[in-house]
């Protein structure tokens, strides 16, 4: 008798905390929605779990609140829809003008989840708390066939593979880069417009928003300058790592894919390079510790030769050299890394060892070619005559 | 060329055919040539996937042994064993002309240093291509055979001294000028591509796939080759032996039935390797 006291006791005390939520949630409405499994006439669900309600973060409201035109019962069939901007003035006018102005295709709820459980966002169960948004944006963006219906790139499958996805996903690391970090909730622009964070002269700041060092290394460079005097060609932070297949820079991957990015632009610079012992090694997967361009140039901080703190000027050539050869000495450093066999002129002395080596090559195999099947064709014709004369194979 | 025993002249009577054999090659250059050639092979494997390290067969070739790292280390690990075997050559010249005052090695009909004749010879060869002229008789290394290993001995001491430049570029920076580290790599790749052009072409067919040879000139295996072989590929060198009454003592045992299978398993897989590489080359250079 005692335990079932208790438990009633408990179940009593229960009810009188969780009862006064849910009734301010209006049980008048939850006779009828509370069952859910109800639809409408094209149905949609309008069963509504009221203890969930409660404990949303707008359980404290009433029905009619968002509801505003259901006055009475019995309601109309037709309803107008709830106009969350009635109290979310300024997200709504964050959405005029963004990607997702269209209210229709984009509804609060495509974002937020069902309207019935909105969670705050600080809390693991809102559908914009940190580690959710990637599988939030995701449900669109990563859909190989509505991006391709909007011309975007399929970005959730590249972003969850990326460090910042996997700092997420892996660690749960609520500071790592999500979706909206980087673009934004609600006001999200194309990466066309010049206010977008991801315009590409944003991108520096964008990034510098978490990478403030970096940034700020990468803006005393000559490409942070370039883009700072509005040069769009030079490259921003997402040239190179990417924008969401953004990958750990010491990775074996990045260093193999790294190469041709800077090419894409120094292309006199690449294919000279492609000449080198650095390149050939660091073609070949596996050995990915031979030098690439920045181990030389400096990654964010690129400077010219002819300033004094790039490691690429004259005097700290030892130094950078040395960081892989041990023994690097002031001559060792005059190997040239971007030396051009091809052009008398910048190289006049490998020009010629190229010259001499390639008119051995070509002069010792032609003479042999020629030679030798000459000397085919002739032994083969004697071997024939021999043969037919009843002679063996050597006679 | 070590004197045989009699009684190796009558063992090989005893096969049924009676041929006589003649021998060619020591056991010690036997070995040398297998050195070189499966040390060879190894450094033109691993080389060329860098020379080509653009193409998608030298990435996988790299991916096939483990990597760049593990194809530098066989490249490495072989250009010492050619080094060593090298050295024991030269070792062994040395040897042979300074303590033993071996006059034959540097010049006379024996020796692997160009005469006048070699120059007749090849003139003289070329006439009878074009059936302009009669077939020059040999001596005992032909003109093209004195070519290879002069090639070869050059080659090595280019291909070497650039490949242990690079390998110890810190080191040599302190004696050569800066252009010279640049240097080293073209003249490295390119005398190394000669290198495997010309043996994997030239040598193989002059000196094996040719008619008189086809498929296989055993001998640089065995070390001997049939009277009939000897006569007609060496015709001066065999009058001059039997002139001189020299020609019994170099008589030698045919090769065993074990030694011909083997010689064939490990030549026919180098030519075999050889040749691929040959394919592999020419559809790089000319793919890029």
């Amino acid at each position: 008798m005692k335990t079932v006291s208790s438990i009633a006791l408990a179940l009593g005390a229960l009810l009188v905390l969780a009862v006064p939520r849910v009734a301010a949630a209006e049980t008048d409405c939850l006779s009828c929605h509370g069952d859910k499994t109800l639809q409408d006439a094209s149905g949609h669900s309008i069963g509504v779990d009221g203890a969930k309600f409660g404990a949303s973060i707008h359980g404290s409201l009433k029905c009619g609140d968002c509801h505003a035109t259901i006055k009475d019962y019995p309601h109309p069939d037709q309803v107008t829809p709830v106009k969350c901007e009635t109290c979310h003035a300024d997200q709504a006018a964050g959405l005029v003008g963004s990607v997702h102005a269209n209210r229709a295709e984009h509804p609060c709820t495509s974002c937020h989840g069902d309207a019935h459980s909105i969670f705050p966002k600080a809390d693991s169960r809102s559908a914009v708390y940190p580690l959710n948004i990637p599988r939030t944006c995701g449900a669109c963006h990563g859909n190989a066939a509505m991006a391709q219906k909007h011309g975007l790139p399929n970005v959730y499958p590249l972003y969850i593979d990326s460090i910042h996805g996997f700092a997420l996903s892996k660690e749960g690391l609520l500071v790592a880069a999500n979706c909206q970090s980087c673009h934004g909730s609600h006001h999200i622009l194309s990466h066309k417009d010049p206010l977008s964070p991801t315009y590409k002269a944003n991108i520096p700041k964008t990034c510098g928003t978490c990478h403030a060092g970096i940034t700020e290394n990468y803006m005393g460079g000559v490409h942070g300058k370039a883009v700072a005097a509005g040069n769009l060609n030079a490259p921003v932070c997402t040239d190179c790592h990417t924008a969401h297949a953004i990958l750990q820079p010491t990775a074996a991957a990045f260093r193999m894919q790294s190469t041709p990015i800077c090419g894409s632009c120094h292309k006199d610079k690449l294919s000279t390079y492609r000449d080198t012992f650095h390149s050939q090694l660091g073609s070949l997967g596996g050995y990915v510790e031979t030098a690439r361009c920045w181990d030389c140039h400096g990654a964010h901080d690129v400077l010219p030769a002819s300033d004094p703190r790039s490691p690429i000027a004259k005097e700290n050539l030892v130094t950078t050299c040395g960081r892989c050869h041990a023994g690097a000495n002031a001559s060792f450093v005059q190997y040239q890394p971007h030396a051009n066999a091809r052009n008398r002129k910048l190289n006049p002395a490998l020009y010629f060892v190229r010259l001499f080596m390639n008119l051995l090559l070509a002069g010792t195999l032609g003479f042999f070619m020629i030679h030798t099947i000459l000397w085919l064709i002739r032994s083969r014709y004697d071997q024939i005559k021999r043969k037919a004369a009843g002679g063996g194979k050597n006679a | 060329m070590p004197d045989q025993e009699p009684k190796v002249a009558e063992s090989s009577e005893k096969r049924p055919t009676g041929e006589r054999y003649f021998m060619r090659f020591t056991r010690a250059q036997r070995y040398l040539h297998a050195a070189l050639f499966t040390s060879f092979l190894g450094l033109a494997g691993t080389g060329l996937p860098l020379r080509f390290s653009e193409s998608i067969w030298a990435r996988g070739l790299a991916k096939g042994v483990g990597g760049f790292g593990a194809i530098l280390f066989f490249h490495k690990f072989c250009a010492i064993v050619l080094t060593v075997a090298f050295l024991i050559h030269v070792k062994d010249l040395f040897t042979r002309a300074v303590m033993h005052h071996e006059k034959g090695i540097f010049w006379g009909k024996t020796s692997m240093v160009a005469n006048w004749k070699d120059v007749k010879d090849l003139f003289g060869h070329l006439r009878w291509f074009l059936g302009l002229g009669p077939k020059p008789q040999f001596e005992r290394y032909a003109y093209w055979e004195k070519f290879d290993y002069w090639a070869v001995f050059w080659g090595m001491v280019v291909i070497g001294f650039s490949g242990y430049a690079m390998w110890f570029a810190p080191f040599f920076a302190h004696f050569l000028p800066g252009w010279a580290l640049n240097a080293v790599l073209v003249i490295h790749s390119e005398e190394g591509l000669l290198a495997i052009l010309f043996i994997f072409s030239i040598h193989f067919v002059n000196t094996h796939l040719r008619p008189d040879s086809f498929p296989m000139d055993m001998v640089i295996f065995t070390g001997v080759e049939s009277e009939e072989e000897f006569k007609h590929k060496r015709t001066q060198e065999y009058e001059r032996l039997k002139a001189q009454g020299k020609l019994e003592s170099r008589i030698a045992e045919a090769a065993p039935v074990w030694l011909l299978n083997f010689s064939k398993v490990v030549g026919f897989t180098a030519i075999f390797i050889g040749l691929l590489l040959l394919v592999l080359t020419l559809t790089a250079y000319f793919g890029s």
